[in-house]
């Protein structure tokens, strides 16, 4: 295929343009960049503190052993669990997410052979489900409503004497809506108490408050970076007596649920991004809001034609913002803005594998259409006023430039 | 669903920024648009055709993304000046070759435009009802696909339409 697009050709691009004023960095779904007070908390980890395997008797190994501790004590603390051995450390969001889904299933498949999740799951839910379908699970998956929330009857419906795990998230990771996850939980314990629940919490931990307690989840997922953290590291709350078998066998060391030897420099960079997160949490809450709220009606102000994609207000995730943008192809968009120095992301078909497009946006009843032009960013503490003020200056700019190009809109035939 | 990624040329971003030939042709001889706005991709072409049937100017629109527009820009460059008969006989995968090569997900937007190209010279002879030798009764891969792509758009549509009323009588 030849020459590919490294650093050299986009750089001589963009200087041949406009030039870029500022970067913002908005695709903090997709991954995110480590404030240096996270790296720096991490390196002394690499190799002058803890670089010992935690099980091993001697004196490397216990300072890793108690580093290991005092992360997964302060992490439960943060979400409310009752004990350190209730959170187990795994590579992060999709092994949480496959660990408590297929190792639930497979640890209590003698209590039935149902799973319910819903229908805006993240991938590593809605394929796991597919592979225990292949495997004689049944899957049935709730529909959601035009703001992503899930239908709580239809939940209670799916429910029957052979259901055995319900997943849904706390937080939508793509539209930020929050779930009404106690409620759920409420109507499926009273319907079956046996029926264990399962919450991805990646985009709700850090970014609204979290009890297991008062939810009353008995597993649930976390994601280092997305509070800015490593990725490669994440953790899943189970709660004490809860079954799950491992996915993956070997040496266990600390972490009963994943073997292998721990990887404390991650671990460390996870805590670190957990303290900072709930440090000032009301602050950094507020500071998020007034951030997402101005860009979301910034663009509204400056772009005509544009839907938002879930809930508007307190349902909705402080840091997410997710709007469609019509007659205008979002993987384009994502080139355009990046041009300009504002990097997103889009649920348009183009940026997919097999070209449909984000099953979430179809799932909330968006058309094809709709979907194709939409632009998904998360603001961050670390964002400013003047970054937000420059997005909204470029971010007309982009969209106008592609709308000349697609100024088909059908009337030509 | 899963992503791909995406090292597009720096031909393809040069020419996303820069697009030769854009835009919607007044005088055109004739105009054709394959894709369509369900599916993603949707392109315009607008040729102008002079006596001795060669093209004296293309245009485009799209509506898709930088490899559509890309590749749609580079194949108004390719047939302009082109005898109808040398501008039917380009292939996609020579306008993949002209834009730096194609992420193997965005192959399908070179054969759009090629599609869009053959269906515009066909719609010229059925104006003129007339029907030169080279020009196949059958319809070429290219134009296949066109009509493939944008079937797969009406069917999807139909599915999702469903899948909606289904579930709360439509939204």
């Amino acid at each position: 295929m030849g020459d590919f697009v490294i650093f050299k050709s986009v750089e001589k691009l963009i200087k041949a343009h406009e030039g870029i004023e500022r970067e913002v960095y908005l695709d903090l779904e997709n991954s995110s960049p480590i404030p240096t007070e996270i790296v720096e908390a991490m390196i002394p980890y690499f190799s002058e503190k803890a670089y010992g395997n935690p099980t091993i008797t001697h004196k490397p190994g216990w300072m890793a052993y108690e580093e290991i501790q005092k992360a997964s004590g302060r992490i439960a603390e943060y979400v409310g669990a009752s004990s350190i051995e209730e959170i187990n450390f795994t590579p992060g969001e999709t092994e949480s997410n496959n660990l408590a889904l297929i190792g639930t299933a497979l640890a209590n498949k003698k209590k039935g052979s149902k799973i319910v999740v819903s229908e805006i799951e993240p991938l590593s839910i809605t394929f796991a489900s597919k592979m225990l379908e292949k495997y004689g699970f049944k899957v049935e998956k709730i529909p959601v409503d035009s703001e992503g929330f899930v239908s709580l009857e239809k939940l209670l419906d799916a429910i029957d004497k052979e259901t055995i795990l319900v997943s849904i998230m706390l937080v939508n990771h793509e539209i930020g809506t929050v779930e009404p996850i106690k409620e759920a939980v409420k109507i499926v314990k009273e319907k079956n108490p046996e029926i264990l629940f399962h919450t991805d919490a990646s985009d709700a931990y850090g970014k609204i408050p979290i009890n297991v307690d008062e939810l009353g989840v008995d597993l649930m997922t976390l994601s280092s970076y997305k509070i800015l953290g490593p990725r490669g590291i994440g953790a899943l709350y189970a709660r004490e007596g809860v079954n799950v078998k491992r996915l993956l066998e070997g040496q266990i060391g600390t972490q009963k649920l994943w073997p292998g030897v721990e990887n404390v420099p991650l671990i460390i960079g996870f805590l670190k991004a957990s303290e900072l997160a709930f440090k000032n949490f009301g602050e950094n809450i507020s500071r998020m809001k007034k951030l997402r709220t101005r860009l979301i009606g910034g663009i509204f102000e400056r772009i005509s034609e544009t839907v938002l994609n879930g809930p508007k207000g307190d349902k909705r995730a402080p840091d997410n913002v997710n709007i469609s943008i019509l007659h205008c192809e979002g993987e384009a968009l994502t080139i355009e803005l990046s041009l300009r120095g504002v990097y997103v992301s889009s649920g348009s078909a183009c940026t997919r594998l097999i070209l449909q497009p984000s099953h979430v946006l179809t799932a909330i009843g968006r058309k094809f259409e709709e979907a194709h032009g939409s632009v998904l960013m998360k603001v961050t503490r670390y964002h400013t006023d003047e970054d937000i003020e420059y997005v909204l200056k470029v971010f007309p700019k982009a969209v106008e430039r592609l709308r000349v190009i697609s100024s088909i809109k059908g009337d030509a035939k | 669903m899963s992503r791909a990624p995406l090292p597009y040329s720096s031909k393809i971003l040069e020419l996303f920024r820069n697009p030769k030939n854009l835009g919607k042709m007044e005088d055109a001889t004739v105009c054709a648009i394959a894709g369509s706005p369900a599916c993603g991709d949707m392109i315009a072409f607008y040729l102008k055709i002079n006596e001795d049937e060669v093209i004296e100017k293309a245009t485009f629109e799209s509506y898709g993304c930088a490899a559509n527009i890309a590749t749609a820009s580079i194949t108004t460059e390719m047939v302009k000046g082109k005898k109808l008969e040398d501008a039917w006989k380009i292939s996609w995968k020579k306008v993949a070759d002209e834009v730096g090569g194609l992420p193997t997900v965005k192959f399908h937007c070179g054969i759009l435009s090629v599609g869009a190209v053959r269906r515009a010279i066909r719609e010229f002879y059925k104006k003129k009802d007339e029907k030169p030798s080279w020009l196949q009764d059958e319809l070429t891969i290219e134009e296949k696909h066109a009509l493939e792509e944008e079937e797969l758009a009406r069917v999807l549509s139909k599915k999702l339409a469903k899948v909606l009323s289904k579930k709360t009588g439509g939204k």
